[in-house]
């Protein structure tokens, strides 16, 4: 690893302030995603500015939903009661990620900011728009399977790796970011971007801004799951999943949210899935057409034309599952 | 502790390379040589070590290191034990489990300056005198492996597992044990050591 220089921050004010100073430093927190991008000469920051002292590790549940710390470690925020018994679609995507060490180190900001596991990006021999822009992209015409298919464009076809920010974002959280201009929000789904032309720019962050912490909504959600496919039945990312939230009432649903992850650069809300489920009784029909709704507009490349068929199998597996 | 990583010579490298710098541009104080004594201040202040607390298995130590050193290599390479092993390095296998302040983590993605002020236990923390910890006992007992590689950090991971209260059935323990593989292929007689060494009510 390429040597760098180090501080340890004990309030936003201040860790916001050192990032200002220069220009190739980088905020971490958990490491678990940066350290090994360092091991692996992706990233070289200059200057790493340790964020764990600042004062953002709390759960905070008022009339208006729960506010969760950037630095809630992902293992506590799975085991949180409040948010176990409210947004339990959070807590089992959560758990679906990684593994129960890194549960323990990765934190709920730095999930955000995790980069993509595409094997393009972490080859340095390799071409890719993100790591090294307007290198090209090898994983157009390489080894694709694992890759996007809504919402590519020509620079880059990686997905977000996240579980969390699925969920996050069929919960309609919000992201609390703080700057030097003071502090504002951002819809979870304008967090992230889709790689357009400029697929190294990865978030809607502004340079020296810090996230301070995610608030998520009250919602009437009473039937919720997260269905993760992948390779093996743990521990690995997701080839897609699936989170869904329905509020049913006298059969009918009131409201649905789904978002899907393993598809796209950022997590991917199914809006037209959602209009289409309002108002209906869910039978296995209504299903089948939600997930033909949910495809219908994938592009695919050479190796993972069958996340079509796949996305498809996870959304009714999904929904059978949360009404169940 | 540290003394094999300090610079033979005694003085930093950091005030090495200062006073290089200095008697040059005594010497002429020309505008490029100014602009390298800067570059030697940032050069310098890569190699800086920081200081660093943790109590390891008991044990208060003050260290001083580097800030890319993991933890995984401040107990193998600087502090000499070697219980815990690297097998990845990359977060992926869990050879490198250890517990700081009484969670398990992957060693080998914490950087060690990280740890500052916690509590860290390795697998040779575990045993009391020659009385083995239980779940020590408990893989011995159902041979809860074969090369042994992976052994120290399935131990210390398991441990934890019984511990958040996530081995009530075999199902789970597979689903909360998954970030150690374990390429022997012991599996089954791991998950019977967690099951007898959870039912046998003395793993905290």
């Amino acid at each position: 690893m390429i040597n760098f220089e180090y501080t340890r921050t004990f309030s936003a004010k201040a860790a916001i302030d050192a990032l200002a100073k220069n220009k190739s430093a980088q905020f971490i927190a958990g490491g678990t995603n940066l350290v090994d991008l360092m091991k692996k000469g992706v990233m070289a920051p200059q200057r790493l500015i340790d964020i764990n002292g600042l004062p953002l590790k709390d759960i905070k549940a008022d009339a208006t939903g729960i506010t969760i710390g950037a630095l809630v470690p992902n293992s506590t925020a799975a085991e949180n009661a409040a948010i176990k018994t409210n947004y339990p679609l959070l807590a089992m995507a959560i758990n679906a990620g990684a593994s129960a060490q890194l549960r323990n180190m990765a934190t709920v900001g730095g999930n955000m900011m995790q980069r993509t596991r595409c094997p393009y990006f972490y080859d340095t021999t390799m071409p890719c728009n993100k790591r090294n822009p307007g290198s090209g992209c090898g994983a157009k015409n390489g080894y694709n399977r694992m890759h996007a298919i809504f919402g590519t464009s020509e620079s880059c076809i990686a997905v977000h790796p996240s579980d969390m920010c699925v969920a996050m974002a069929a919960l309609n959280a919000t992201v609390l970011v703080s700057g030097k201009k003071g502090n504002r929000k951002i819809v979870f789904t304008d967090f992230h971007r889709l790689p357009s032309t400029t697929p190294h720019i990865e978030t809607n962050l502004q340079a020296g801004e810090l996230i301070t912490g995610v608030h998520i909504p009250k919602n009437n959600f009473n039937k919720s799951y997260y269905l993760k496919i992948r390779d093996r039945l743990s521990y690995a990312f997701a080839l897609v999943s699936v989170a869904v939230g329905l509020e049913i009432k006298d059969e009918k649903v009131i409201k649905a949210s789904l978002a899907m992850g393993g598809v796209a650069h950022k997590p991917w809300r199914l809006p037209a899935v959602e209009k289409f489920l309002v108002g209906k009784k869910i039978t296995p029909e209504i299903i089948e057409q939600a997930a033909e709704l949910g495809l219908q507009n994938a592009v695919t490349v050479e190796h993972n034309a069958y996340k079509v068929k796949l996305g498809k199998a996870a959304i009714k597996e999904a929904i059978t599952k949360a009404i169940a | 502790m540290d003394n094999n990583h300090q610079n033979p010579a005694g003085g930093s490298r950091r005030d090495f390379l200062k006073k290089s710098t200095a008697v040059a541009a005594l010497a002429s104080l020309t505008p490029a040589l100014v602009k390298a004594g800067e570059n030697d201040e940032k050069i310098a202040a890569y190699f800086e070590k920081v200081p660093l607390e943790i109590e390891l298995n008991g044990k208060k130590l003050k260290l001083e290191v580097e800030p890319r050193v993991t933890l995984l290599d401040l107990l193998r390479e600087h502090l000499g034990l070697t219980g815990t092993k690297k097998g990845c390095d990359h977060g992926q296998c869990g050879c490198c489990t250890v517990h700081v302040d009484g969670k398990r983590v992957n060693s080998c993605l914490s950087l060690a300056v990280m740890n500052h002020g916690k509590k860290i236990t390795t697998i040779e923390g575990l045993a009391d005198g020659d009385t083995l910890h239980p779940m020590q006992a408990a893989f011995l007992k159902h041979d809860g492996f074969q090369c042994g590689y992976c052994t120290p950090g399935q131990i210390m991971s398991a441990i934890c597992c019984v511990r958040e209260g996530h081995a009530n059935t075999p199902q789970e323990i597979r689903e909360y044990m998954s970030g150690n593989i374990c390429r022997c292929g012991a599996y089954p007689n791991i998950i019977d050591a967690i099951v007898e060494a959870k039912n046998g009510g003395q793993v905290s």
